[in-house]
């Protein structure tokens, strides 16, 4: 693993020269060990220290990077098995498989490629293609490339291979998958082109001979497929995977690939390789649904713990609201304020959200945290001059906070203290309903 | 190259705690289910040898819900007017056990009477939710328990502000209590406490970290999960509880799932999306640890019920 301070200050030279911009060596290792730092700032250091801690920083699951045209995908660098306990950090991509040989092939790409979704205020894409050798590659990696820009991982065997890859040449393509068999083909493949190497193996013993194999020959840019028969077995796997290159077990220091077949189960193996440890995921199929799902819990999962997603505390102006319109409270939670919003918006009803600071909380959430309290309330409601836009004095609470609006009402003696509803989804016919 | 699979050792175990009382233990229960007993962290098989697997349960309401999605209305027709056939049609799609959620609108006679009606009309293990209210729980869920009277069915939701009445009648009429505390560790622990500290022993109770639905905090919910089951593998007592988590009300409640019109076309299909919305949650919240999941649409239950096979090793 990484080294501590005090290692690394044995690496340099502790002759304490300044000329790295820090007061003493030690100071200088400490910001290194933090990550704050960069050795190059060190102009003394040796070759042999150099050496030494350039592999302790390399990160225990290579970092591995697919260019395409137009954008890129990356996966590794994870540092944890738990998202907890740091993060997790580069969501997998998720990629469309597609058949070579598709007489529909540019339509179905086309449908793909414009699919563009929207998630607490963020737009999701497909992140790119894998097409499956089964046919002219070449021509079939010109269509596509015809339609969008975005990276392709190219399915087939040595000898199929080139034509597809001499189509995306200049790009890092992911070049799947090479076995105990035929490592060299694909290596040279590799090699040549500068593609990043899928490669798979029947047992995890016979996957890390086969990265130290490929590695010696000079292909640094590797991907796992684990195979597993079934869920049961895929989660051991990646689970083993995952463990043995956080302890620093080089050879399966890699981002794993997950094929998830096509069928009823597809959902819930792509569910599972998102949640554990999948650093590139294929669907067999294009499905709306499917897809908006899989992007909103790839989200889910890969948002930082420490840092919930949040919007900025203020008074939203939602459909032109006037002096008549009502004023809504909620909290600063991006996933709340969106539902907010949403509906509110969708009703066509104009409104003024207010949107209380509850360190990023949902509704029930904060309040249950004290974070979402009627001094709070009171506070932003002061705070961002509600009173100066509109000519009326009431205020609409979230129902799961109802027994707040006592307090609220002493908080704020001239308002009328409204209880809204429970849920979101429901604000619309609350206020054509119960404000109208 | 030989490789040395890294394996955890935990000091501490999930609690086994069993639903339902057959004949023989003083109820009329056809089938009991077992959850919990867990020794690593979820189907880490090639560390120790299988436990219980995780079960389904489906929710059914003492009265036709009217705020439920079409899709599921669709699904259940008529059966919902009638919390027995609707309890039998569970059976029928693969639950392994039964929620039935009473509402406000109940008396404690309807809901005792719902109760037997579905204990008759089923022989899997019960869970009855009260509406959710403090006090209409209190009122509702004491006389379901009288009413039921050794059957181990499971009362809740037991919470910090309503947990002593609750815990006082599952006492005295042999039942189990589900805890719900929100999502936090600390305060699920602390609920545990309070209620252990009634005399309520350990495999009489249920721990419901609150979940949220996929796009909806399910994360929040997911970690606190991971975060309860590392704490239980590591000796913490009073947080090695079986997991019960509500996926299908909170999937149903998302627009998601709930609603076909009037949302983006980038939604996709509308039935297919809420069968994601809740399928997607539920396996998530396996991989979390989740010991009881509880869902409304029976294509949910099959498909969930397939991947726990997957998951336990035959």
């Amino acid at each position: 693993m990484a080294l501590s301070g005090i290692q690394i200050y044995k690496l340099l030279p502790q002759t304490n020269c300044k000329e790295c911009g820090y007061p003493t060596c030690l100071a200088f290792a400490m910001k290194l060990a933090a990550k704050q730092a960069e050795l190059s700032a060190c102009p003394y250091v040796s070759e042999e220290s150099k050496k030494q801690l350039a592999e302790s920083a390399a990160p225990p699951i290579r970092l591995v990077t697919l260019k395409g045209r137009d954008s890129e995908v990356k996966a590794g660098n994870e540092v944890c098995l738990f998202r907890h306990e740091k993060t997790f950090y580069n969501k997998p991509g998720l990629f469309i498989r597609l058949q070579a040989s598709d007489p529909d092939l540019v339509q179905k790409v086309r449908q793909a490629a414009d699919y563009k979704v929207t998630y607490v205020g963020i737009d999701f894409t497909v992140d790119g293609f894998a097409i499956q050798a089964d046919g002219d590659l070449g021509a079939a990696v010109k269509a596509v490339r015809s339609v969008t820009g975005r990276p392709l991982i190219l399915m087939g065997d040595p000898a199929s291979l080139p034509a597809g890859l001499e189509a995306c040449s200049g790009e890092t393509p992911m070049i799947y998958t090479a076995d105990a068999s035929n490592w060299e083909a694909f290596a040279d493949l590799a090699i040549k082109y500068k593609a990043a190497l899928a490669i798979k193996g029947t047992s995890l013993e016979e996957i890390a001979d086969l990265t130290q194999k490929i590695q010696a020959k000079g292909v640094e840019d590797l991907v796992l497929d684990l195979g597993g028969k079934n869920l049961g077995d895929w989660l051991a796997l990646s689970t083993q995977v995952r463990r043995l290159a956080l302890k620093n077990f080089r050879p399966l220091g890699y981002p794993v690939i997950a094929l998830t077949g096509g069928g009823e189960k597809a959902p819930l193996t792509a569910t599972q390789a998102i949640a554990k440890y999948a650093g590139f995921v294929v669907l067999d199929t294009f499905s709306p649904e499917l897809l908006y799902a899989l992007l909103v819990l790839r989200e889910n999962i890969y948002t930082d713990p420490q840092k919930p997603i949040q919007v900025q505390p203020g008074i939203y102006e939602i459909n032109k609201p006037t002096a008549e319109s009502p004023v809504l409270v909620t909290t600063n939670f991006s996933i709340t304020y969106f539902a907010v919003a949403n509906e509110v918006e969708g009703s066509g009803l104009p409104a003024w959200l207010v949107v209380c600071d509850a360190e990023g909380m949902s509704v029930l959430t904060a309040w249950a945290a004290g974070k979402f309290d009627a001094e709070r309330i009171a506070k932003s409601v002061k705070g961002f001059d509600v009173a100066s836009k509109v000519s009326h004095k009431r205020l609409v609470l979230p129902g799961h906070v109802a027994v707040l609006s006592g307090e609220l009402e002493e908080e704020l003696p001239d308002w009328e203290i409204k209880v809204g509803p429970r849920e979101a989804v429901d604000l619309p016919a609350y206020m054509k309903q119960v404000l109208a | 190259m030989p490789i040395e699979i890294p394996k955890d050792k935990w000091p501490g175990s999930v609690q086994t705690v069993t639903l339902g009382a057959t004949a023989a233990e003083g109820g009329t229960r056809t089938k009991t289910v077992t959850v919990g007993g867990q020794t690593s962290m979820p189907f880490m098989h090639f560390e120790t040898p299988a436990p219980n697997p995780p079960a389904v349960a489906i929710e059914i309401k003492s009265q036709r819900p009217e705020d439920w999605s079409p899709l599921l209305a669709e699904v259940w027709g008529e059966s919902m007017n009638d919390p027995a056939q609707w309890a039998t049609k569970a059976q029928e799609a693969g639950a392994d056990l039964l929620v039935l959620a009473l509402t406000l609108n109940d008396t404690p006679e309807s809901a005792a009477a719902a109760a037997k009606a579905v204990l008759s009309a089923s022989g899997l293990p019960l869970i009855v939710f009260g509406p959710g209210q403090v006090e209409k729980d209190n009122e509702l869920l004491v006389a379901v328990a009288e009413a039921t009277k050794g059957e181990k069915i499971g009362l809740g939701i037991c919470e910090d502000k309503n947990y002593r009445t609750i815990v006082a009648t599952a006492l005295a009429n042999g039942h189990l209590v589900t805890a719900r505390a929100p999502m936090d560790v600390n305060l699920s622990k602390q609920l545990n406490i309070l209620i252990t500290d009634m005399g309520l022993p350990l495999d009489r109770i249920l721990m419901d970290p609150t979940t949220g639905a996929l796009g909806y905090g399910m994360e929040y919910g997911y970690s606190v999960m991971e975060r309860l089951r590392l704490a239980a593998l590591q000796g913490d007592r009073m947080t090695q509880l079986p997991m019960i988590v509500t996926v299908g009300f909170e999937a149903w409640k998302a627009k998601e799932a709930k609603v076909g019109e009037g949302v983006p076309a980038a939604w996709g299909d509308w039935k297919r999306r809420a069968i994601h919305w809740e399928t997607i949650t539920a396996m998530a919240l396996i991989e979390a640890g989740a010991d009881i999941l509880v869902l409304r649409h029976p294509e949910s239950v099959a498909l969930i019920k397939a991947a726990i096979a997957e998951l336990i090793p035959a």
